[in-house]
């Protein structure tokens, strides 16, 4: 075992080493527009943690992969779009709104779907959550056609200059959504006793529900969080990616390669496996021909798989095949 | 108060339990004792509903309480220290005695405080050990732990597995102690063991279960007294 430990060790110490060799030699090749790269790579990155936090906190509790997660993003957008754009609303009231819509939908869908579903499989749970998602991409390619919307930006203004880098002013905003939800999630899970008690059921399910731990509640608060956290993303990104009913297919997939890379169930796994997805997704499209960016996600996918199964900041004994 | 009757559990299509009926009695210490694989843990796990029982009923207070949801059965006042501690390895002393008391969570904080100060004056050590990794304790402060945890769910009903589990002679007595204390407050305890002589020292009243089934009963001095009981169990 301790060998193991070692070479693992070896293993995560050597991807990092290689992840921080190509973002030196970004910068130093590439100056200012290797910066450029990194920082639009740190803005979808950040998304895609977000994404993966909700892959994770739904994995902990139940061990259900949720296919439906980038839908909550996709729905976030459209509806940033019919709010704010359309609606005119103030963006922050639009944001509350349309979070509130769509953590209400995840909420909804657990209990009308999934919690059902308590006596099934796990794999049959997935396959609802695939069904879940094409119902959702239906009703939203029915509601919002099939065109993508231009969402307004937070804030007006050009792009911002750092260091010969520019930035569009949303890339602020998503840092700080991202930062704040990140610290939402960990206190959640850190300093209230319910989150305590689902951490203790990812931990131990039986001892959980002798304390009185109901796997039925951890299941919903999981959808909700999940849903909360996958329109806040979608919402924040919506003014630079034009969402439309299908876009939540590959914000899920990236986020789940993102939840898988860091360790499926690591919170901290999720925030680390999106950044590096996304920074290492915008220096392929800067360096290769437009099209191989997308296939970064896969292949990290495969890789990590293969190699280290549990992910970079994962647990061996949290792998359950 | 409580009532077990004629309850039969399966494993696939292992039958663990065969037609079971006990009672625990208020006020007392009942033991279940028996050796390896005869069906204790699954009648705790059972009763605590983590178990789903195909036959027979498990009555509390009056209640049918067969195969409710464990969390409920919790809310009911029956707490469960399971065999093998199953402490929240990561988390700390604090956190776990916390958890234990998470059915309470929306009311009773001034009393969830008594309950805490009640476990540490059982447990000094856990006081000490207040901001550690449970993880990291002893064999023997994890099991003085489950049983604050269980404490703090403020039950009626006590059950516990196997708590001499592994445990030095000297931490034997001292938790046995503990539990003749709450006994002493008024506490009803079920408690299985496989060491059936402080079983049966500590306990009023005895049932010996084999291969499922239970095997013999009686007052706790009575089944000391007997012959088989003595032979097998004791020898
Ligand atoms: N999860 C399980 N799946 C299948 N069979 C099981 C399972 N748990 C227990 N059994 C079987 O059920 C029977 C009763 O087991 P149980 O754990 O209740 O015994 P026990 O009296 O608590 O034993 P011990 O003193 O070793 O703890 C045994 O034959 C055991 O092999
Ligand atoms: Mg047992």
């Amino acid at each position: 075992m301790v060998g193991r430990d070692a070479d693992n060790r070896i293993l995560v110490g050597g991807a990092a080493a290689a992840f921080c060799v190509l973002i030196v030699a970004t910068l130093v090749v590439k100056g200012s527009t290797g910066l450029q790269w990194i920082m639009s790579g740190m803005t979808v990155g950040s998304i895609y943690a977000l994404i993966a936090m909700g892959f994770s906190v739904i994995y902990s509790s139940t061990h259900v992969i949720n296919f439906a997660q980038g839908e909550f993003s996709m729905l976030g957008g459209v509806l940033m779009f019919s709010l704010v754009t359309r609606g005119h609303l103030p963006t922050w009231l639009g944001f509350i709104i349309a979070v509130l819509i769509v953590t209400a939908i995840g909420a909804g869908l657990e209990r009308v779907a999934i919690r059902p579903m308590r006596n099934h499989s796990v794999i049959s749970v997935i396959i609802v959550t695939i069904g879940l998602a094409i119902a959702l991409r239906a009703t939203a390619k029915w509601i919002w056609g099939t065109d993508p919307v231009r969402v307004t930006a937070f804030s007006s203004g050009t792009r911002v200059k750092i260091l010969g880098a520019y930035l569009p002013p949303q890339s602020f905003w998503v840092f700080g959504f991202a930062a704040v939800a990140v610290v939402l999630v960990f206190l959640f899970f850190n300093r209230t006793l319910l989150g305590k008690g689902m951490r203790a059921a990812a931990m131990n399910p039986d001892a959980a529900s002798l304390v009185g731990v109901s796997s039925s509640t951890s299941s919903l608060v999981a959808w909700t969080i999940a849903a909360a956290l996958g329109s806040a993303a979608g919402i924040v990104i919506a003014p630079i990616i034009l969402p439309s009913f299908s876009s939540g297919a590959m914000l899920g997939l990236k986020g789940f390669s993102a939840a898988v890379v860091g360790g499926l169930g690591s919170a901290p796994g999720a925030v680390v496996g999106g950044l590096v997805l996304g920074v290492l997704e915008t220096i392929t499209a800067g360096v290769l021909p437009t099209g191989y960016k997308d296939a970064i996600a896969f292949l990290l996918l495969i890789l990590v798989l293969l190699v280290r199964p549990q992910g970079l900041l994962g647990r061996a004994e949290d792998v359950k095949v | 108060m409580l009532r077990v009757d004629k309850l039969s559990t399966f494993y696939g299509n292992i039958q663990a339990l065969r037609d079971v009926t006990i009672r625990a009695r208020r006020g007392q210490i009942t033991t279940i004792i028996g050796a390896n694989g005869a069906g204790k843990t699954t009648l705790l796990r059972t009763v605590s509903g983590l178990n789903k029982a195909r036959h027979g009923l498990v009555i509390y207070e009056d209640r049918d309480i067969t195969n409710m949801q464990p969390s409920r059965i919790v809310h009911a006042g029956i707490s469960q220290v399971p065999q093998g501690r199953q402490v929240f390895g990561e988390m700390t002393v604090g956190e776990n005695l916390a958890l234990g008391a998470y059915v309470r969570r929306f009311r009773e904080r001034g009393e969830i405080e008594d309950d805490r100060r009640m476990v540490y004056e059982l447990f000094p050590v856990l006081e000490e050990r207040a901001s550690q990794v449970a993880g990291t304790l002893s064999g023997g402060e994890q099991q003085m732990l489950a049983v604050g945890r269980a404490l703090m769910s403020h039950p009626r009903l006590l059950l516990l597995d196997e708590p001499s589990m592994g445990l030095a002679p000297k931490v034997i007595q001292s938790i046995f102690r503990t539990l003749l204390a709450l006994h002493e407050q008024g506490l009803t305890i079920l408690l299985v063991e496989q060491d059936a002589k402080i079983a049966l020292e500590t306990a009023d009243y005895g049932y010996v279960m084999r291969t499922g089934k239970v095997a013999l009963e009686g007052e706790a001095g009575e089944l000391l007294e007997n012959e088989e009981v003595k032979r097998i169990y004791l020898g």
